[in-house]
């Protein structure tokens, strides 16, 4: 008997320590990240050979010059602006486009709707690095170098494909028999999807505006290509390129931004992961 | 109920109104007209694309200028004896598979793991998207710094452990390089990963788990013959993502790397923006990305099977 | 011509036909039931009278009209209550029961009057400002029951309205509807594969297989008698027996009609059987006597008596007992089509 309990307990503690592990290996970068945003310089910068300073915890009481430095003396605000900017058009343009289309993938468009969607959803899978050559080629053509508009036409190439499987997913989950009840009622078909489909997958709408700028927040090659210059830059170009004096990173500061950055958009994503891995799986498997 | 008689009920009676169809009811034309803008912008802005980057591969064509003169095959046949793109293209598989099959142990274990009723599973789910939801190019500078040759506090912990004799230079060697980036490669999807095996491990009907305890069945057989089988789909959903992220990953090893130590580390995609972008030659570069199709290829049909098979199996 | 016409009506699903050739008048004014099991096409026909569904060939005249593809939904002059009764989720009893009206562009004022007395008809004025996750199943169905006849529509199309109430709610709910449908005078038709309910509702009932319509009349016409086999077994609960006369006949009987010989008077025009009794089923009300005549040589399919209660002539499994079937009440097929013979005048059943 006490030989089950001690069983019992051993697996409990190791089934704790591994989870104590995955965790830890999942948010270590993090809380590394915060402590090296606010240590002081002398705390900060002291060579991993000298065992006996401690680097995972604040030696010297912490500071905010990092994060002073990093509103007062670099571009980041700017940059955080400009990410604004194309965020909400990209989300704006994905809403325009890929709604509608979600909605005729799923509804209006028989047998063909299963294939185009497939297909609609492979585009995503081209990558950037295969496109970045020609559209390099078009910015240049266009004269869009270094401008934020070069973003706003680019972005809709992968946030489009995607929100438009995730819309046809939510729209095939709208019960038929309301959108017929809705015809019977006495409106058009057109009139139906404004009024009876629209306000039901408002929950579907909202996740693909949170991943269509979440995925405008992460996109890195592209603006590379497009952006050279400093103030046009968006967030997830300018701190790693541009917060440096020739070889030196500013590391306090950077990894401040890296943080503050992070840290809301992570909460935000947690609240919607639910709902954002059923439309993903149920659009997976139920196609 | 009782039904009451209304005393006066007005008669609207709508009677039938023939030929009063509009644009608004004809289904045949809505659907086209709605999902015309994504059809165009996709054909517009990827197709197009598309077909211009293989055109550009078989020219010589430069950054900067306009010109385009047909080469042919003479880009391919330079990179086939090329020593660097064979390099790119090995790193490209290896990053891919190997990060994902480790992904794939993890995140089972993980998520069986979590599934075992537990407290604060909520707060340890949230914690674990972290490394996904942080911004690519962000969460890499973080790697950058956590494996710097002078501050590395992996070196420190390593060593004050007594785990390590010499040091990591960890961006200057080949070796410790790839690790780095195949340890940032796993960190980023296994989360994720995690998260999506969870999700499905809920969807197993209980009855399927408790008839398998009735059977007898412990615990190393219910997992093989019992969760894996049903988890499969999902499973392969996820890492499946996992494999298209790190096969077109730029970031990560762009900042991370750049390609070196000594051009050991490059992928398709940051050699192609090397050759392409920085080198000028965007006839070599498209070249050189033109290769990621295949692979992305399989990993689509792939995708499409396990999703028509958990479709048909479900 | 009666207020719905259809002619000739079929419905093809690529090799699949739903609806297979159908003509149907329905009165002005009368409650027809559509009757028939799972993917027999009383569903696929009401959506095409609906115009959910546009026939593969085909006429469909409700009012007079011809309605075809350019007569959509909203212009048929027709409300329709689904089996789920599709409220919208995310509006209040009040606005799912407005809706059609908003369709209308009617004042709002005007609105809320009307709403209000459809409401009040079904006694569900105080439930108006929930949404329908708050309302139980029989509310729901006075919800959407409520918004069908807000607009005072001059065709019902009812599918399955009742099946998703719970068996104890289901009898009062069906007497309530026919009360209904009977003070408001509206041409109704209702699709059911319950052929209890379709007894107790229907005007007529068209009872359909496989696409087609095999019987058209009133209750007790369909009951009494049958079309063909299929229209015999659907009706009934216990169904009608069917035995196999001779290489070309074969004769029914209802279970009701069939009991223990001493139960006729002697000099009644009665057939006798030999049945050996299998199981007695205690119902309270009847009792069912599976069994197998000794007249036949089959061993698969029991013949039912349904005794009732007020009978206590005793039945014990395993015995034989003599059973009778007033003659009047046999009904005669032919054994290859099904269809229904006239009384065929043979005397005797089985020769002794």
């Amino acid at each position: 008997m006490r030989d089950r309990r001690l069983g019992r307990l051993l697996r409990r503690t190791l089934l704790y320590a591994a989870a104590l592990a995955f965790t830890l290996f999942a948010v270590f970068p993090f809380y590394w990240m915060l402590i090296t945003a606010f240590k002081q310089n002398r705390d900060l910068y002291v060579g991993a050979t000298n065992l006996q300073h401690i680097p995972w915890i604040f030696n010297e009481p912490p500071t905010l010059h990092h994060v002073r430095l990093l509103f007062l003396n670099t571009p980041y605000f700017l940059w955080l602006r400009n990410t604004a900017f194309v965020g909400a058009l990209v989300v704006l343009i994905t809403l325009l486009v890929a709604v509608p289309a979600g909605y005729s993938l799923a509804r209006l468009a028989g047998r063909w709707g299963e294939r185009l969607g497939i297909g609609i959803f492979l585009t995503y899978l081209v990558p950037p690095t295969l496109l970045f050559l020609p559209f390099a080629r078009l910015v240049s053509w266009l004269g869009l170098q270094n401008s934020l508009w070069a973003l706003v036409v680019v972005y809709p190439t992968f946030t489009v494909p995607f929100c438009t499987w995730l819309m046809m997913g939510f729209f095939r989950s709208v019960p038929r028999e309301l959108e017929e009840q809705g015809l019977v009622d006495g409106y058009s078909r057109l009139a139906v999807i404004g009024k009876v489909v629209l306000p039901l997958a408002v929950p579907g709408m909202l996740t693909v505006v949170i991943f269509a700028f979440t995925l405008v927040l992460q996109e890195f090659i592209y603006a590379l290509t497009f952006i050279s210059q400093v103030d046009r830059m968006t967030i997830s170009l300018g701190v790693p390129v541009a917060l440096v004096r020739g070889d030196v990173f500013y590391w306090g500061s950077l990894i401040a931004a890296c943080f503050l950055t992070s840290v809301p958009i992570a909460v935000v994503y947690s609240a919607f992961i639910d709902r954002f891995i059923a439309g993903l799986t149920a659009g997976a498997v139920k196609g | 109920m009782a039904l009451r008689r209304p005393a006066e009920a007005p008669f609207l009676a709508p009677a039938v109104r023939p030929g009063r169809r509009t644009v608004a009811d004809r289904e045949s034309i809505l659907g086209p007209l709605l999902l015309a803008p994504a059809l165009l912008y996709v054909i517009l802005l990827v197709g197009v694309p598309f077909f211009m980057a293989i055109l550009l591969s078989f020219s010589s064509a430069v950054a900067g200028g306009l010109e385009f003169s047909w080469v042919g095959f003479r880009n391919f046949q330079v990179l086939l004896s090329d020593g660097q793109f064979h390099r790119a293209l090995q790193n490209t598989l290896r990053f891919m598979l190997v990060s994902q099959l480790l992904v794939m142990v993890l995140a089972t274990a993980a998520a069986h793991v979590l599934d075992a009723a537990f407290v604060g599973k909520r707060l340890v789910r949230s914690l674990l998207l972290l490394p996904w939801a942080a911004p690519v190019a962000l969460s890499s500078m973080a790697w950058v710094w956590i494996f710097d040759s002078t501050f590395s506090v992996i070196n420190w912990t390593a060593k004050k452990l007594g785990l390590l004799q010499g040091w990591w230079y960890w961006f200057g060697d080949p070796g410790l390089a790839t690790v780095a980036i195949l340890t940032v490669h796993v960190w980023r999807t296994f989360p994720f990963a995690t998260v999506v095996i969870l999700a499905g491990m809920s969807a197993i009907p209980q009855e399927i788990k408790e008839a398998a305890l009735m059977d007898g069945a412990g615990f190393w057989r219910r997992l093989f013959h019992v969760n894996l089988p049903m988890l499969l789909p999902v499973v392969a959903v996820a890492v499946l993502f996992g494999l298209v992220f790190t096969a077109t990953d730029f970031s990560v090893v762009w900042l991370l790397t750049r390609g070196g130590p000594y051009n050991s580390t490059h992928v398709l995609s940051t050699l192609a923006f090397q050759r392409g972008v920085l080198g000028a030659s965007l006839g070599q570069g498209a070249a050189v990305a033109i290769f990621l199709l295949p692979i992305l290829l399989v990993v689509a049909v792939l995708l499409l099977r396990v999703a028509r098979r958990a479709e048909v199996g479900a | 011509m009666g207020y719905v016409e259809i002619r000739d009506l079929h419905k093809h699903f690529g090799d699949v036909r739903a609806v297979n050739g159908v003509n149907l008048s329905v009165e002005e004014g009368e409650l027809l039931v559509l009757l028939g099991p799972s993917g027999c096409g009383k569903t696929t026909l009401m959506r095409m009278i609906a115009g959910l569904e546009v026939p593969t060939s085909g006429e469909i005249y409700i009012g007079g009209q011809r309605v075809d593809e350019n007569v959509p939904p909203r212009a048929r002059g027709i409300a329709m209550v689904f089996q789920s009764y599709a409220l919208y989720p995310h509006k209040t009893a009040f606005e799912n029961i407005a809706f059609p009206l908003e369709a209308m562009r009617l004042a709002r004022e005007s609105i809320r009057e009307r709403v209000v007395r459809s409401a009040q008809m079904f006694g569900i004025e105080r439930l108006l400002g929930r949404r329908p996750r708050q309302l139980s199943g029989g509310e729901r169905q006075r919800v959407a029951l409520a918004r069908a006849v807000v607009r005072d529509p001059k065709l019902f199309l009812l599918d399955e309205p009742l099946s998703n109430l719970d068996a104890k709610l289901r009898a009062v709910a069906r007497f309530e509807l026919k009360q209904l449908q009977r003070q408001l005078g509206t041409t109704t038709i209702y699709v059911t594969h319950d052929q209890v309910e379709a007894m107790g509702l229907g005007d007529r009932i068209a009872v359909m297989d496989a696409g087609r319509i095999r019987q058209i009349g009133k209750p007790q016409e369909v009951y009494d008698d049958p079309a063909d086999t299929f229209v015999a077994t659907f009706l009934g609960s216990p169904p009608m027996n069917l035995i196999e006369q001779d290489p070309h006949t074969i004769v029914g009987f209802r279970p009701e009609a069939f009991l223990p010989r001493s139960v006729f008077d002697p000099a009644e025009d009665v057939v006798t059987y030999s049945l050996r009794v299998r199981e007695v089923e205690y119902l309270g009300s009847d009792r069912l006597v599976y069994g197998f005549l000794e007249e036949e040589q089959r061993t698969d399919q029991p013949v039912i008596a349904a005794v009732p209660a007020t009978i206590t002539v005793p039945i014990a499994e395993g015995e034989v007992y003599e059973f009778a079937v007033p003659r009047r009440a046999l009904r005669f097929f032919d054994r290859n089509t099904g269809r229904r013979l006239e009384r065929a005048g043979i005397v005797r059943v089985f020769p002794t």
